[in-house]
């Protein structure tokens, strides 16, 4: 009888038990549920990724040699399947080069890009039918196409894609698509080119590796139709992942007094060869400066190198520096800095610059000087400058750490001491009480 | 019958502090995976710049096509006391397509953009013209829980995996090739260095763009986006007073009892070095003294007074 009872009761807490604890969850969870919703709303800038899709549609496209089709046919059921798959958000565009002009005037051929569709929502069929009316006619004037485009895409505050698709040496330089590549980078406008190279020539091979180096962008030598489909949809994806992270563009001077005053964020800025671009951070006590530089290598350059960035005081004393060296082929130089004002009181060199900046020691100038060890190779243009890309953030400060856990010990010596000490203050109060009995007794 | 009391409390609470972090966290393209289930199938992309790394949830692999040459960012989390280790596979293009040895290197860097020495892993490796794939990998060093400004040592926040052809005949950059990355994380808390030290904010770098403000201006931005972060250790209201539960505890605690225990002991040994019972000298009032002569020996019980 009463063993059947006790059971029921327990069933009941146990009951009541998951309640309270359900109720503790379920009031727990909208917090939670409101966090991750707040990242996965749509992008609220704007602006819809762009992406520019630049075809060659020059006679070469003709030739039959990527698993036996020919190139024009390979790409045009590649851009079937990708304008299939197109994200929904993105803006797509398609221009051609080489697609009207079929005559030998080279002047003329050379003019001959044209927007076959312009970069907006796309129509999938329009666009389709558009690619499949394409036949290889004319020259190849990339770098007129790369013009193009970037018209086409506009500017704004997100980054523009172009994906190249080519099979040959530009044969209308000038301009030298490298150039116009590097001279539309350099204009700041987020332009990323991607290029995919159909033929397999050096010549080829290196103008695209050099336009896409010039943007940041990818250069792929496309061997299978699959090869093609993929890069594009992975490309398509990734402006569509991505394009919203732009820095800001800032200009750097050469001295702390003029530089310009940073707030927390990403900056972009070019820097020439030896050249040392100076800006400034107000750092208030308490706070912690954090500032890390990438330095692109875009063009070719000796085969070591080296980045340094230094935060200096306002009076010219280095505080603190970070410093990067490296050889060989690389995309960017990196190195980056952690400063804290608190230390301010501390360090002599630190309290030289508070004392130095306007405001006293509640807010202390940072001067963050970047500077770079690269050298040209022979022949490579030192205009426009190296891109560079400035981090800055400023956080709590972390004060040095008083000691291990509040105190608390650990490990066997402090067992046998606590015990030694035990024993000793055990024995010590036995003989004063005993001595004390004695003392009472005789008295 | 509290409950939804305190959930639109909870809610009200939370509004505010919400409000402002959803926005620029919406125009943050840092491509941070929902945390949903997907975190745990493999990421097919990648980053090609610092700023558009891709991030990696905990657990999550890598597996992506990739041409030879590109430059190839993730970025991943990584909270104090831990000891990641990356491991890439990368598959070659076709050696029929290939003209000489290729040679890949990878290379980690914290959240400052600053370089992280692997102390064990094979950095660079270099495949010869008719390998087919190359293994690469880099074991970092315990991520310390605080460290100096002005050292390099690796601390909780971001981290940036780069993969990239170190060197390669021409001819050969551009090929396809695919990549598999995982990284796996040894350690925890417990036995992060330097004991008792936190870093106040992960290096978490932002990546949002900046505005330059006017000489002499003292607004303090609001925060923008961040790349990948570490998860917060979760707080409660005696976060502050007590570190949490720790070995240390147990030790001291021990110790207590230990001391405790020896103390008693040594407190017995002197009382009754014999073997007597404590009853004869505790008793203040003697309770009953059938005998007189029985206070006689007592005196010379006591070794200190008595004999030494």
């Amino acid at each position: 009888m009463t063993t059947d009872r006790r059971p029921t009761a327990r069933l009941g807490s146990l009951l009541a038990a998951l309640a309270i604890a359900g109720g503790a969850l379920l009031s727990g969870l909208p917090a939670h549920a409101d966090e991750p919703s707040g990242g996965a709303t749509a992008k609220a800038t704007g602006e819809a990724p762009k992406v520019d899709l630049v075809l060659d549609v020059s006679g070469s496209m003709r030739a039959a040699d990527i698993e036996g089709k020919s190139r024009i046919s390979v790409a045009q059921q590649s851009l079937n399947e990708v304008i299939d798959a197109l994200p929904p958000e993105t803006d797509f565009g398609i221009r051609t080069l080489g697609a009207n002009y079929p005559g030998d005037d080279k002047a003329q051929g050379c003019l001959d890009t044209k927007q076959l569709f312009p970069v907006g929502k796309t129509n999938k069929v329009e666009a389709k039918t558009a690619v499949a009316t394409l036949r290889p006619t004319g020259w190849t004037p990339i770098g007129l196409a790369l013009r193009g485009a970037a018209q086409d895409l506009g500017k704004g505050e997100t980054t523009r894609r172009v994906v190249l698709i080519t099979d040959g040496e530009d044969s209308c330089a000038p301009p030298d698509p490298c150039d116009v590549a590097r001279e539309l980078a350099a204009q700041g406008i987020h332009l990323v080119v991607d290029t995919l190279g159909l033929a397999h020539d050096d010549k080829t091979r290196q103008q695209l590796l050099c336009i896409a180096n010039a943007t940041g962008g990818t250069y792929t030598d496309v061997r299978t139709q699959e090869q093609l489909t993929d890069k594009v949809k992975q490309l398509v994806d990734r402006s569509v992942d991505t394009y919203t992270v732009t820095p800001t563009k800032t200009a750097g001077t050469d001295t702390c007094a003029t530089a310009p005053v940073l707030t927390p964020g990403v900056y972009s800025d070019r820097e020439k060869f030896s050249e040392h671009r100076v800006y400034r951070v107000p750092v208030q006590a308490g706070q912690e400066l954090r500032a890390s530089v990438s330095v692109s290598v875009d063009r070719a350059v000796a085969r070591d190198y080296g980045v340094l960035l230094q935060a200096t005081s306002t009076a010219g004393q280095e505080l603190v520096r970070g410093t990067d060296a490296g050889s060989g082929r690389t995309d960017v130089a990196s190195t980056g800095l952690r400063w804290s004002a608190s230390m301010t009181s501390a360090s002599p060199t630190a309290s030289a610059s508070a004392s130095a900046s306007p405001s006293g020691a509640a807010r202390t100038d940072v001067c963050l000087v970047i500077s770079n060890s690269l050298a040209p190779q022979p022949g490579v243009a030192a205009d426009p400058g190296l891109p560079l890309e400035l981090t800055v953030d400023l956080a709590a400060a972390s004060p040095a750490p008083d000691g291990p856990a509040m105190g608390l010990g650990h490990g066997w010596i402090l067992l046998l001491v606590l015990t030694l000490a035990g024993l000793l203050t055990g024995l010590l109060f036995g003989w004063i009480a005993r001595w004390r009995i004695a003392v009472w007794r005789e008295n | 019958m509290r409950t939804p009391l305190r959930t639109s409390l909870a809610a009200l609470a939370l509004a505010p502090v919400l409000v402002p972090l959803a926005a620029p966290a919406a125009s943050a393209a840092s491509p941070s995976p929902s945390p949903s289930a997907s975190s745990t199938a493999p990421s097919s992309k990648v980053g090609t710049t610092f700023l558009t790394a891709t991030t990696l949830a905990p657990g999550q692999d890598a597996k992506v096509s990739a041409s030879t040459g590109d430059y190839l960012y993730w970025a991943f989390a990584a909270a104090e006391g831990q000891t990641p280790t990356l491991s890439l596979n990368v598959t070659l293009a076709p050696a029929a397509d290939r003209h000489g040895p290729q040679t890949w290197s990878v290379e980690v860097f914290d959240g400052l953009r600053r370089r992280q020495s692997c102390t064990a892993g094979t950095q660079n490796a270099t495949g010869e013209a008719t390998a087919a794939s190359l293994a690469l990998g880099c074991t970092l060093r315990q991520v310390r829980s605080w460290a100096e400004p002005w050292s390099g040592d690796p601390l909780p926040g971001t981290y940036y995996v780069r993969l990239s052809v170190a060197d390669a005949p021409q001819q050969d950059l551009g090929l396809a090739a695919s990549v598999q990355l995982h990284i796996a994380t040894k350690g925890g808390q417990d036995d992060a260095q330097p004991e008792g030290g936190s870093l106040k904010a992960p290096l978490v770098p932002p990546v949002n763009a900046g505005a330059t403000a006017a000489p002499g201006s003292t607004a303090v931005p609001a925060a923008g986006a961040r790349a990948a972060a570490p998860a917060e250790p979760e707080s409660h209201w005696y976060t502050g007073w007590f570190s949490g539960w720790n070995s240390r505890w147990f030790w001291t605690v021990a110790g207590g009892a230990l001391a405790a225990l020896a103390g008693v002991a040594g407190y017995t040994l002197t009382r009754h070095p014999r073997g007597r019972r404590p009853a004869r000298y505790g008793a203040v009032p003697p309770q009953a003294q059938p005998q007189g002569s029985s206070q006689a020996p007592a005196p010379g019980q006591y070794p200190g007074s008595g004999q030494r």
